[in-house]
């Protein structure tokens, strides 16, 4: 079982949790996109209440998910290997284009040492691979202070935050 | 040159700071091999034929005097005693401790240097002209903007895993490109449009390796200060669509050809649309800070052609003929700009001992303000002598072995590790090249061959560039056995061209009169002063096929 990292502390007996295409949803349920498109009429309500979930694979781009997003309060993205870098531009589009202000939750192959990358563009909440070694991961969201990029908390550059030279 | 302020070194300290805990928790069996292979791939280190090799970052190719000592130190205390110039202007250093590579990195980051992101599957050292900020060809200084792009990409949060490695180079020289940015996944050419703005032209899609294509312009004006949200939306564009699935098709060449350039230029200017005004446009402030790192050294009040030159040219026919081939002319009069060639007879292109960096430091210190560039070509720039001292400084490189008079002559080769050290190679290839200076090393037939690039790889991921040699060679594996297969017209220069397959390959003891044959042909066919590739363009492939297979039946 992975463990779930929200502001930087490890969190238990979170609600939500991901539900397979063939099982019933319930509240705080994370289903796919495809169970989505296929059965909204049904889940709308548990979207109206805010207690829907969406899982996306590193697959499925901005294009595919950009209609639909609004209708959930945790968006889950998976990497299926850490070398897979899809999630990363996925949610920062979430953040940047879509302004999409729920929880973005990476979901997968999630190590220590990508934790510092996915906070920077949009992930608030992280289910750390369960070999992970939890006080490693805890210092490795401040392992740069001041990093050259903006980013999705704070889109200016360095040179726009701090007056260089 | 450029030099750090406190946020600079910062992020570098706390870069080496996190590789030692990585480090750290890898010998502690944390990690595993797989999933600590980018970790260290991303400072640098790979692991080798018979060791790992450390790759240090020399930006856009300038380092200075203070560390190029400290290179020679690290080469001395950690290594063998020498080190290889990358043609991306990187060094390597090819027998480090894996554990000590920390250390390596904490005396680099004292001098301001580092092996960031040197390998793995993210953007790569920025790379441009030798030449730069030094010759009045140039449209302006590429070197702030690589510094820009340095910056942007160093830990970039969205970009740290690509579908594969990403280089990007900038040239700013009309009509000629020593950066090859023709065969990058990116390629800038710094322009100025009929307003006479500074801006960029920019290429996508070219690359080397075993599908080598030549890039195509997806814009043909970028405002200055749209360089960051622009490379941002190419990228973005890539790491979405980038194939995954197979590695030998991940690079943005391969997404490019399948989409299109059109379709390709499409998604990006949408993207860019979207960011163009975003927090990450660069600003005037920004610009001129980096400028100012760039601004001229301070130049005496010279005039061209001191006596001193033009005397000890006269009497020396061996200097007149280094200053004719590997001295250049400057933009500030009385100066020149000077290439130290690492192609000694007898050693593998680019590499250097320990001594000859110490060596190189103090010439740099006494003749050119410090200062030092490493080329594409794998050699060394002194970028600003005085005429009046190129006699002196002659003496002494030629002294330590560095002024052979051959710079863009045939046995200035580029040459990749290949399989003496490199473990992906099918075939070594230093043995080619040494087998081919020692049987080319008369100057004046060298000299009246004129300029041809010779390139060598190992294997087909091309790191010694063989497509775009004018003569290429490329070590391939027949049965376990070291075979070389040529290729003729390629180009990397403003007029890039890849080099089309000869024949049959050959075994290695055949190579050096497979040469001769080609270089016998162009010799008897080229008129009034053709370069090789000049005549090879004219006259074409089928005859020069001929010379060395013989008639086909």
């Amino acid at each position: 079982m992975a463990k779930l990292i929200k502001n930087r502390a490890f969190v238990e007996n979170d609600k939500w949790h991901r539900v397979a295409d063939d099982q019933p949803v319930n509240e705080y349920s994370i289903i796919t996109l495809e169970r989505w498109n296929t059965e909204h009429h049904d889940l709308q309500r548990f979207a109206s209440a805010g207690k829907l979930g969406l899982w996306l694979s590193s697959e499925q781009t901005i294009e595919q998910f950009e209609g639909v997003f609004r209708n959930f309060g945790v968006i889950a993205i998976d990497f299926p290997k850490f070398t897979d870098g899809r999630g990363y531009s996925a949610a920062r589009l979430l953040r940047e284009r879509l302004e999409y202000s729920g929880e973005i939750r990476a979901t997968g192959d999630v190590l220590i040492d990508q934790l510092f990358f996915m906070q920077r563009v949009g992930f608030d909440a992280f289910e750390l691979r369960d070999d992970q070694d939890e006080a490693e991961a805890l210092k490795a969201f401040t392992t740069f202070s001041n990093p050259y990029q903006g980013d999705v908390a704070d889109q200016r550059p360095l040179f726009r935050r701090q007056a260089r030279g | 040159m450029y030099q750090y302020d406190e946020y600079d070194q910062q992020i570098l300290n706390e870069r080496v700071a996190q590789f030692r805990g990585q480090m750290q928790r890898f010998l502690d069996g944390k990690i595993s091999n797989e999933e600590f292979l980018p970790l260290r791939l991303q400072n640098g280190i790979y692991i080798q034929r018979y060791a790992p090799m450390l790759r240090v970052a020399i930006p856009y190719g300038a380092l200075n005097a203070t560390q190029m000592r400290t290179l020679a130190r690290i080469s001395r205390d950690y290594d063998k005693g020498y080190a290889h110039f990358s043609t991306r202007q990187n060094i390597q250093f090819n027998w480090p401790q894996l554990e000590e590579c920390p250390e390596i990195l904490a005396e680099l980051a004292a001098v301001q240097m580092h092996a960031v992101q040197t390998s793995g599957a993210c953007i790569r050292n920025t790379t441009t002209d030798e030449y730069a900020g030094v010759i009045a060809e140039e449209i302006v200084d590429p070197r702030p903007y690589c510094e820009i792009i340095r910056q942007w990409s160093t830990f970039h949060p969205e970009f740290a895993f690509l579908p594969r490695k990403f280089k990007i180079a900038v040239n700013a020289v009309p009509d000629a490109d020593r950066a090859a940015t023709m065969v990058h996944d990116i390629g800038i050419h710094i322009v100025r449009n009929e307003a006479g703005d500074v801006g960029y032209r920019v290429i996508v899609g070219g690359g080397l390796g075993r599908t080598p294509i030549i890039g195509e312009v997806i814009r043909e004006f970028l405002p200055e200060e749209d360089l960051l949200t622009y490379l941002d939306a190419i990228i973005r564009v890539y790491n979405q669509f980038g194939r995954r699935d197979n590695k030998y098709k991940a690079r943005i060449k391969i997404l490019v050809k399948a989409l299109g350039i059109e379709r390709m230029a499409e998604l990006v200017e949408a993207e860019w649309d979207r960011i163009r005004n975003s927090e990450g446009k660069l600003t005037a402030a920004e610009l001129d800070r980096v400028k100012q790192h760039f601004v001229d050294p301070a130049y005496a009040d010279l005039a061209d052609e001191p006596a001193e030159l033009v005397a000890a040219r006269t009497e020396n026919a061996a200097f007149a003929r280094w200053l004719q081939r590997n001295v250049r002319k400057h933009k500030k009069a009385g100066y020149a700009v000077v290439t130290l060639t690492l192609k000694q007879k007898g050693t593998p292109p680019g590499d250097v001992t320990a001594e000859q960096m110490d060596s190189i430091a103090t010439l740099a210190d006494e003749y050119s303000f410090g200062l030092i560039r490493s080329t594409h070509q794998q050699n060394l720039v002194l970028a600003d002598v005085e005429q009046r001292q190129l006699f002196a400084l002659w003496q002494q490189a030629k002294a330590l072995g560095l002024a052979t008079p051959t710079l863009g002559l045939l046995t200035d080769m580029i040459c990749c590790p290949g399989g003496d050290f490199c473990s992906l190679a099918n075939a070594k290839s230093i043995p080619v090249a040494q087998d081919i200076q020692v049987r080319f090393d008369d100057l004046d037939y060298l000299h009246d061959l004129g300029e041809i690039d010779l390139n060598i790889s190992g294997c087909m991921n091309a790191c010694g560039h063989h497509h775009v040699g004018n003569i290429g060679v490329l070590g391939v594996d027949k049965k376990g056995e070291e075979f070389y297969q040529v290729s003729l017209g390629g180009s990397s220069g403003s007029d890039a061209s890849l080099g089309k397959i000869l024949g049959p390959s050959f075994a290695r003891e055949q190579m050096p009169n497979v040469i001769a044959k080609i270089l016998d042909f162009y010799v008897a066919k080229r008129i009034d002063g053709e370069t090789f590739l000049e005549a090879y363009r004219r006259i074409g492939h089928d005859p020069f096929k001929e010379a060395v297979y013989g008639k086909a039946d």
